[in-house]
């Protein structure tokens, strides 16, 4: 069963999309589901590649 | 040997449990871990390396997404390896459930960071492509939690 936005559907009622993203930032999939034309569940996972980043320096002195 | 100027590796550890004060304030009155939120933010935001706090302008509005965001667990304390301090949630950080699924409607493609124990002060802004969520979940994992990859790196 599938959360929509009409409620729980089953999903051999409904038309699956799947999609994934790869790059330098990111790494995603996604999940649709349609029901007569509507997108009724849409669902993303992303997987952080790119952190942030802080450089400490201690300056010479004279 | 030789004397090598450096900031110690020790030190960007310790700034990542407040173990310094250089300034006055805040006086910590606890001596566990703080509180962090993450909240999402709508693509037409302008969240930034000049936020300095949580804000409600420009987050992510929608069906079973509270303000302000989700509490971000964290169990694994900061720590150093080579010249690196860093620390990274312990778990993923996700929006919704079956049970509860989320909808977000307008695009969103950001995620701020943020201490709700010391007055929701900011600490880090993440962005990835742009996303709306229908009647589902929406989940951010992490990176590997070392030196190279953590979420947040000093070094």
């Amino acid at each position: 069963m599938i959360t929509t936005t009409k409620g729980l559907m089953d999903e051999s009622l409904l038309d699956k999309k799947e999609g994934v993203v790869d790059n330098d930032d990111e790494h995603t999939r996604w999940v649709e589901y349609w029901h007569e034309g509507e997108l009724v569940h849409r669902s993303v996972h992303v997987h952080l590649k790119r952190n942030v980043f802080s450089e400490g320096v201690a300056a010479m002195i004279g | 040997m030789a004397n090598t100027q450096a900031m110690c590796t020790s030190f960007k550890g310790e700034l990542l449990t407040a173990t310094h004060n250089f300034g006055t304030a805040p006086i910590r009155a606890a001596s566990t871990a703080d509180t962090f939120k993450a909240a999402l933010y709508l693509a037409s935001a302008t969240i930034n390396a000049s936020t300095t706090v949580y804000t409600t302008t420009g987050e992510v509005t929608g069906t079973n997404y509270t303000a302000g965001g989700v509490t971000v667990t964290n169990s694994t304390a900061p720590t150093t390896s080579g010249t690196t301090g860093y620390w990274t949630p312990s778990a993923s950080i996700t929006y919704g459930s079956s049970g509860s699924p989320v909808t977000l409607s307008t695009a969103f493609d950001c995620v701020l960071i943020y201490n709700s124990s010391q007055s929701n002060k900011a600490v880090s802004v993440h962005t990835f492509g742009s996303q709306t969520i229908t009647a589902g979940t929406f989940a951010l994992t992490m990176p590997t939690n070392d030196a190279t990859n953590a979420l947040i790196r000093l070094a």
